[in-house]
């Protein structure tokens, strides 16, 4: 079946983006009529994806990352520095139409922060001194791509005694051709057997979404990795694709092979844009020894083919309907659950969506074979995981661990710097307190609450640092990227940012607390995807492990029947009229 | 045919078609389950107003998007669940701006029966006062963004005879709102255009010279509640206590003594009242200080200047109970209008720039001696704390004397459907 044209939506909006530096009427027009779609249809497409303009963003769009590890490394200062030496305010274009600053959630490099795109050329460990060099040299007329930084992958831990499983050197083709000889069963079982599920963070065992796929009749099937990598804090999806990116390739193609699928679709972030040409180099080099195309790695009757899909900046896509909706060029809204993606997915054919994480752990797999994967980890959750360490420690980068380790081990070897409470899987994860160490990581006992079971993403904050502000920093970056299609979600993170903002000003008293609560957990109960669902996880955790900090940003003076009311605050407008 | 299953629906029994829809099992079969975005012909459904949100085999889930299957156990109406999807009721209203009294979609607007059906009279969520644009520039539609509530009908429902569509969502988050491509509302025909504004489930979609054909009071939603037509009813509990003379205080704040009028309207009862009850500092006996502690106060209006502040707080002090009578004093109200526009812009057009402001006028006035007007419209829950809650504009004259029986002496509580009004 050909995709359809709408699929190329994306792309195009992209052409015209990096081309013009926005989208004016006549194109909306243009692309409208091309598609045969309503000019509104593809206006709320535009308008979805924060990367997509319909003001000129000037030669050079700086996007400046926002994220909470940002703000704790020196966001502000690099903030007011883009500022000065652009002339330009965030949001806005300077006089010249030289610089665009916009801020932006995570990209992708917490572990080098503070760190910004221009023109998407990464650029990282920013201090005031470089910035200041950097603009001087684009008005000067360096092109960006020149002096941008190479990103360091900051492997800072592989399991001893040379056990990586990630990260050891990965013949092309050695996975495939033993997934051929052992056919499709096999594969599924050894993946059962080691117990592979997905590194998303939702952890589905993975052969079971393939065999559901593998039992669809319908044709085609699609193979599609998550490669949209958004959650703050995470950035291991990016070490993988700059490293293994040929691992990654492979995994997709045994599941190709597993399930019966002919394409796959590689969905990367547009942050990542800078990282498009390691996929394109390794699908090349496939193509050209017969890897991928028809009859691929030799099996009979197998052919399979990937292309690599740019996203547009949106949290919300990697959720994997959303995605799915991306990749068809629409608005990256999530589906309801009436059909599951491995039922009816991308064109409504049966698809399956896994991370990048869980591609190259089934390639490993099943380029060795389970038995060393099995001797890594700890019973009932044997092998690895890749975590990304951030926030304030000596070393932060990518840990390669066995299931099985602490919390306090974790944070001694990345040199954590008096943590206090850590962020585990990002905003929409847990976060622990510094009382929790003892805990382990593992895919174990999650109802227990005895082991943790991480996405990804570590980020130590140390006890200076303000526990109030960290949650606003989630509030405003779930309220700006929820989708906006359910009310709970949309309507409710902005009702619980307001909220949040009064109890940092110290104008809450204990029935906020409450209410922040109850609220908290009537938008986990009723949202529609996994953001508004979990949106207030970390709060709620918060509200319970740090009562004593919370109870101590009460308003202590409210006597139960007033409450605090900013008297002056509410008059100083009128005041201007005093005579 | 499709095979039947059985399904529990609160513990009771009910054979269903297997792979049908929950929502339309559970209403054909006479349980109520609330719900605003559900449109029986849209399929796949569009699960995003989460109103309709039940316990599904033990998970939270939308009824509206749940298959029949076998052995399916649903829990409908539990505590925490009537709780649960009224505070997302709440959320519609707290997101929005509805102001009802000003809607042409009063009677016939889904969100405000829902609100009745579920007993929202106040929201627990404090105003966000968006500052939203009314699009006036479809040749035939008025896009009124303030009162959407984006519920994807019009998205998917109204489309043009070459299949394109009318309406879009534009930007995402809390930026959210619903587009209107001109040029296709041009290209629908006269009975589709209708159509949109009859989906819409709140009065966001107007047709000019359409909306007002019904009058009010006749509407679709004026006289009765739908759950007469259901097995499960929810009733209010009521309390106890003794009868005893009481003492009440009422004042107006930024109201227009519409509830004032409206407490009036008690007619023959009002001899039942005096009995019961004396009034203190109110503008009914003009007393302009308070004589005695008053069990109850009944405020009328928002808060907008300085003195409202001190005259509520003041409530506050020498009342047992305070209830806020009306949406005025619930929210702000119809006053709020002003909340998404700066102040200084308002007092330029009233003293200023106005047709009927004198010529030349350069004065906004400004003495100690006057109330200092505030930044905004607050709810009086914003400033003191506020017991009970008698929604309406104004409230009808039997809600607002059976609830503060209810409240003084512990009555049987029932307001009829038809007396619960936000208009």
């Amino acid at each position: 079946m050909e995709e359809p044209r709408q699929t190329l939506l994306l792309n195009q909006l992209w052409e015209l983006q990096s081309a013009n530096g926005f989208i004016n009427d006549a194109d909306i027009k243009r692309l409208a009529s091309g598609f045969n779609l309503s000019d509104v249809e593809v206006e709320g497409v535009v308008s979805f994806y924060h990367f997509f303009h319909r003001k000129p963003t000037g030669k050079y769009s700086i996007y400046l990352n926002n994220s909470i590890v940002a703000d704790l490394k020196g966001f502000h200062r690099i903030k007011e520095t883009f500022e000065r030496e652009t002339g330009a305010t965030f949001g806005s274009v300077d006089r010249t139409g030289t610089f665009g600053l916009f801020l932006t959630p995570c990209i992708g490099l917490s572990d080098q922060e503070p760190s910004a795109l221009i023109n998407f050329y990464p650029f990282t460990n920013l201090n005031a001194i470089k910035v200041k060099d950097i603009v001087t040299q684009l008005k000067k007329g360096v092109a960006p791509e020149t002096i941008c930084d190479i990103p360091a992958d900051n492997i800072r831990y592989t399991p001893p005694g040379n056990k990586s499983v990630f990260f050891k050197p990965f013949e092309a083709g050695s996975a495939i051709e033993r997934a051929g000889k052992l056919g499709p069963e096999k594969v599924l079982e050894e993946l059962k057997k080691a117990e592979l599920a997905g590194r998303g963070g939702a952890y589905y065992p993975t052969w079971k979404k393939w065999d559901a796929a593998r039992l669809q009749p319908a044709v085609p099937k699609y193979v599609v990795c998550n490669a949209d990598e958004g959650e703050p804090g995470t950035f291991k999806d990016r070490v993988l694709i700059n490293t293994q990116a040929r691992s990654l390739v492979e995994g997709m193609m045994i599941c190709g092979y597993t399930v019966g699928a002919e394409q796959g679709i590689i969905y990367l972030r547009g942050e990542y844009r800078w990282l498009q040409h390691k996929l394109d180099e390794a699908i090349r080099e496939y193509r050209e020894v017969g890897l991928l195309g028809r009859e691929c790695a030799g099996l009979k009757g197998f052919r399979f083919d990937i292309r690599v899909q740019i996203g547009a900046g949106s949290y919300v896509c990697g959720e994997e309907t959303a995605l799915l909706e991306s990749l068809e060029g629409k608005r990256g809204e999530p589906r309801t659950k009436w059909f599951f993606p491995v039922e009816k997915g991308y064109l409504q054919q049966p698809t399956v969506i896994n991370n990048v994480e869980t591609f190259c752990a089934a390639a490993r797999i099943i380029e060795t074979g389970t038995d060393a994967y099995m001797q890594l980890g700890i019973p009932g959750s044997p092998g690895i995981k890749l975590l990304s360490v951030s926030g304030d420690c000596k070393l932060p980068g990518i840990y390669e661990i066995e299931w099985g380790m602490t919390v306090a081990e974790l944070l001694e070897l990345c040199g954590a710097e008096d943590p206090y409470y850590i962020q585990v899987s990002g905003p929409s994860g847990e976060c622990i307190s510094i009382r929790e160490k003892y805990r382990r990581i593992s895919m174990l006992d999650l109802l227990a609450r005895k082991d943790i079971r991480c996405g990804g993403s570590f980020m130590i904050f140390s006890k200076q640092r303000d526990l109030v502000k960290v949650l606003l920093n989630f509030s405003e970056f779930f309220k700006s990227e929820s989708c906006g299609i359910c009310t709970p979600c949309r309507a409710g993170n902005f009702i619980i940012q307001r909220k949040l903002e009064r109890l940092s000003l110290g104008l809450a008293n204990e029935k906020d607390l409450q209410e922040l609560k109850s609220w908290g957990t009537i938008m986990k109960n009723t949202s529609r995807c996994g953001l508004g669902k979990t949106a207030t996880n970390s709060l709620i955790y918060a509200m319970d492990k740090f009562h004593d900090y919370f109870t101590g940003k009460l308003d202590k003076e409210f006597n139960g029947l007033n409450q605090r009311f900013d008297m002056e605050g509410a008059v100083k407008d009128y005041e201007k009229y005093k005579i | 045919m499709a095979k039947m299953v059985t399904v529990t629906i609160d513990g009771k029994n009910i054979e269903a078609e297997e792979g049908k829809n929950l929502m339309q099992v559970a209403r054909q079969n006479g349980i109520f389950i609330p719900s605003l975005c559900y449109y029986e012909h849209i399929e796949p459904p569009l699960g995003t107003c989460r109103v309709c949100t039940c316990k599904i085999n033990g998970k939270f889930g939308p009824a509206c998007t749940e298959k029949i299957s076998e052995g399916l156990t649903v829990e409908v109406n539990s505590p925490e669940l009537l709780d649960t999807r009224k505070a997302v009721v709440e959320m519609m209203f707290a997101e929005g701006n509805h102001i009802c009294p000003a809607c042409e979609k009063s009677g016939m607007c889904d969100l405000q029966h829902m609100g009745y059906e579920l007993g929202v009279s106040s929201t627990r969520f404090q105003h966000l006062f968006k500052d939203r644009v009314i699009d006036f520039n479809p040749t035939r539609m008025v896009m009124e963004h303030n009162r959407c509530i984006k519920c994807l009908r019009c998205v998917v429902d109204v489309k043009t005879s070459e299949g394109k569509k009318v309406f879009n969502y534009q930007n995402r988050g809390n930026e959210t709102f619903v587009g209107i491509d001109y040029e296709q509302e041009a290209k629908l025909t006269e009975a589709e255009a209708v159509n949109a504004m009859k989906i819409c489930p709140t009065g966001a979609i107007i047709l000019r010279g359409v909306s007002m054909a019904e009058p009010f009071g006749e509407r679709k939603f004026d006289r009765e509640s739908v759950q007469h037509n259901y097995n499960v009813k929810k009733k209010p509990v009521s309390r106890p206590a003794l009868m005893s003379k009481k003492i009440v205080a009422t004042v107006s704040l930024a109201g227009c003594f519409g509830c004032h009028m409206s407490l009036l309207d008690v007619d023959e009862e009002l001899l039942d009242l005096v009995e019961l009850v004396s009034f203190d500092k109110s503008p009914l006996t003009d007393f302009k200080n308070f004589t005695n502690r008053c069990h109850i106060g009944l405020i009328e209006g928002g808060v907008c200047n300085s003195e409202n502040v001190e005259t509520l707080r003041k409530f506050r002090e020498h009342c047992d109970i305070l209830v806020s009578l009306g949406e005025c004093s619930i929210w702000g109200g119809l006053p709020t209008m002003r909340n998404s526009i700066p102040l200084s812009e308002c007092l330029e057009e009233a003293y200023l720039n106005s047709a009927t402001s004198e010529p030349g006028a350069n004065i906004i006035p400004y003495h100690e001696d006057l109330p200092k007007i505030l930044d905004r419209v607050y709810a009086c829950n914003e400033i003191v704390k506020i017991d009970y809650y008698i929604p309406g504009c104004p409230p009808d004259a039997n809600h607002i004397w059976k609830a503060v029986k209810n409240i003084l002496w512990g009555e049987e509580y029932s307001i009829l459907y038809s007396e619960f009004k936000y208009d």
